[in-house]
């Protein structure tokens, strides 16, 4: 250990009961950025030790979601999908989809998993969230990868759309990270987002149009759509990597306002409950 | 001059808890709570159950009016009984949970130490959890790297470094993250209870680096443990917690001794009174300590009396004391000199007095228990029951508390081993 250097008057700390409604304390965040890293270097490391199949379980997941719903809504039900064959028509929205929902299944889970953390160490708690829907991260790359190659395979070749991902990818994140930072705040003293998130999942990934496209809506339904700010998503994949239809426009819109808004309102909520976690967890 | 570097005022946690509302609430429960409760609130009070309000809304403080400051460079005992807030307090200066009232002024880098390990994965390997363990208590990347060498030798366990820590012993995993921690850069240090895990060496060792980082970077350091003999040794100014409230700060030594005193065991170094039977009778036993201040510790001898009054004229009487450990182990049994055996000598009536000298450094820390036993040897048996005295000897200097017996449980022997903490002047 090195002698005690001269500090400054800006690491004065001062702890009190705190009362009202708190943002976000960005710079300390900025502070923590390391352990953000670490976290989810840790979740990504031991994600898959212990198995077999390891990491081809991140492509397995999506995958076999295609296979079952090109046989059954593709083949059985025929549902149309924008002129382009089912499976890439489907895995182009199951691979963010699978990015979504595990994100926000290990996100809701995260403040419990980690309660001796919250217990023993001080940090910034939205680190945890934040570094469970970032570990996802890893299944999103691979399974991208694989979906790269069907396109490959399907002769699919993308447009100057593409440059649009990232815009689309964020906004997977962004409403996954709302949602999750609600439901793992709640989770902290009512388990029973433990139940329902499973359900949720499930639910909402039929409210998406992922077996099926949104263009079986009509106007204004189909922008009214985008309450779901999956469908957004969804909607925004296909289009800069298949280049199906013109580029979706209000629904956009509507899905990044609501994304947002699940975000900020997640945050503040996540900041209000968190001086309790430590007690309650 | 004085520095002050922490300054708590009025501080106080209020805790919620109680039989009627469990801790880990399901939302069926609380929305049912919401229709029920006002019922069940009434129906108390119609019973006449209400009569504090304290009854209705089940909460504790946990600690209540908190008041200090710390000087830069103060080494600071917190110590109490359990339940006494002393986790609770920690836990509230280094941030992990808020207080409901007051407020804690800190002016400085505050590391806290509450538990060692924290946030090690069992999957990943020694050198992944350095980092891993590193970044959870506030340190950064490059910090990690340039001290990881120095973390390896302290841990032992190079050989180790890349397996996974499932496969550790307890011994190496507990080394590796002691390692870590007592390599954390703090101004500030929090440290709980982490010396009472480990064997006895890895004890030493821990006290070893307290002692370093207290006395030669002369950091400032907040420290709980019930060992008060690392307490005495490593702090200069203790604070006194009692059911939340801080009944004392000042002198360490001051705050031991006030920490030890027990109403109940301090009453029964001495006993008075008059029993045996028509030719001996004991009227006052005593134990006491040869030290001025008339405390009980490990560097002071310990001086076991008695008091006998002899109403007829009788020989062969002998007298003496069984000693217990506080569980009852039987460690030592004193009647009289090898040299007079049997005491064949005449004893004329009158009042006598008996003491026995249980030398400085023989017992070790712990709760004793004295039987005394006055009878007319190889006929009968005057004293048994009566008379009976307890005492506490407390470890102030140093190490050697836990020394094992045979066959004596606990953490109570007879005899200390001759092991001292010396401070390096």
């Amino acid at each position: 250990m090195s002698g005690i250097k001269n500090r400054s008057d800006e690491e004065v700390t001062i702890i009190r009961p705190s009362h009202s409604w708190r943002g976000i304390n960005f710079r300390e965040l900025w502070r923590y950025r390391e352990l953000l890293y670490f976290l989810t270097w840790r979740d990504i490391k031991v994600l898959y030790k212990q198995t077999v199949l390891g990491a081809a379980w991140a492509v397995i997941q999506p995958l076999f979601t295609m296979l079952i719903f090109t046989l059954f809504f593709g083949k059985l039900a025929k549902i149309p999908s924008d002129g382009i064959p089912y499976p890439i028509f489907s895995f182009a929205a199951l691979v963010p989809w699978t990015f979504f929902a595990n994100g926000l299944a290990k996100s809701s889970q995260s403040l419990v998993n980690e309660s001796n953390l919250i217990k023993k160490v001080y940090f910034p708690r939205l680190v945890i969230p934040l570094s469970a829907v970032l570990s996802s991260g890893v299944d999103f790359v691979l399974a991208f990868i694989v979906l790269l190659v069907m396109m490959f395979f399907y002769g699919i070749v993308p447009t100057l759309a593409l440059l649009w991902l990232p815009a689309f990818l964020l906004l997977a994140i962004t409403t996954s990270l709302g949602v999750g930072l609600w439901l793992t705040a709640m989770n902290v003293q009512f388990r029973d987002v433990r139940y329902t998130v499973p359900f949720l999942v499930q639910a909402w990934m039929f409210a998406t149009p992922i077996a099926y496209p949104s263009s079986l809506l009509s106007e204004p339904w189909k922008t009214l759509y985008g309450i779901n700010p999956m469908a957004g998503v969804v909607e925004g994949f296909r289009w800069s990597l298949l280049g199906i239809n013109s580029a979706p426009g209000p629904i956009i819109y509507v899905s990044s306002a609501i994304a947002l808004l699940l975000l900020i309102s997640g945050a503040f909520y996540f900041r209000r409950m968190e001086k309790s976690f430590a007690d309650v967890v | 001059m004085r520095d002050i570097v922490i300054k708590v005022e009025g501080l106080g946690k209020q805790y919620r808890i109680g039989g009627c509302e469990p801790r880990y609430k399901t939302l069926r429960d609380s929305l049912s709570d919401v229709f029920i409760a006002p019922f069940r609130r009434a129906a108390a009070i119609l019973r006449g159950q209400a009569c504090g309000a304290a009854e209705l809304d089940e909460t504790i403080w946990a600690l209540k009016d908190i008041s200090f400051e710390v000087n830069r460079g103060d080494v600071i005992g917190i110590i109490g009984r359990n339940g006494s807030g002393k986790s609770t307090l920690l836990k509230i200066l280094s941030r992990i949970t808020e207080p409901t009232e007051g407020y804690a002024w800190i002016n400085g880098s505050v590391g806290s130490l509450l538990e060692v390990g924290t946030g090690f994965h069992s999957e990943l390997t020694g050198r992944e959890n350095i980092f891993l363990n590193g970044a959870i208590l506030g340190m950064k990347k490059a910090e990690i790297e340039r001290k990881f060498d120095e973390i390896v030798a302290f841990s032992e366990i190079e050989k180790f470094i890349d397996t996974p820590v499932k496969h550790y012993s307890s011994g190496m995993y507990m080394r590796l993250a002691f390692a870590v921690a007592s390599h954390m850069d703090p101004e500030i240090l929090v440290v709980d209870e982490v010396l009472a895990v480990g064997d006895a060496q890895f004890q030493k060792k821990c006290l070893g680096k307290m002692h370093d980082v207290s006395e030669k970077e002369g950091r400032t350091v907040l420290f709980v443990s019930h060992n008060m003999g690392a307490i005495s040794s490593l702090c200069n100014k203790g604070i006194v917690l009692d059911k939340g409230k801080n009944i004392f700060s000042g002198d360490i030594h001051e705050a031991v001794r006030l920490y030890n005193y027990d109403p109940a065991t301090a009453c029964s170094t001495e006993w008075r009174g008059n029993e045996g039977d028509e030719n001996v009778r004991l009227s006052h036993t005593w134990v006491k300590s040869l030290d001025p201040d008339n405390d009980f510790h490990t560097a002071v001898d310990i001086e076991v009396g008695m008091e006998i009054e002899v109403i007829k004229e009788l020989d062969s009487l002998i007298s003496g004391f069984t000693l217990f450990s506080e569980y009852g182990n039987e460690l030592a049994y004193i009647l009289y000199d090898d040299d007079q055996n049997p005491p064949a000598t005449i004893i004329k009536p009158g009042k006598y007095r008996k003491s026995f000298l249980i030398p400085t450094n023989t017992l070790a820390q712990g709760t004793y228990k004295v039987e005394y036993d006055v009878g007319i040897h190889g006929r009968s048996k005057i004293i048994q029951e009566q008379g009976k005295l307890m005492f506490t000897v407390e470890n102030v200097k140093g190490l050697g508390r836990r020394f094992p017996v045979p066959k004596v449980r606990g953490r109570t022997s007879l005899f200390r081993p001759a092991f001292f903490l010396k401070k390096e002047e």
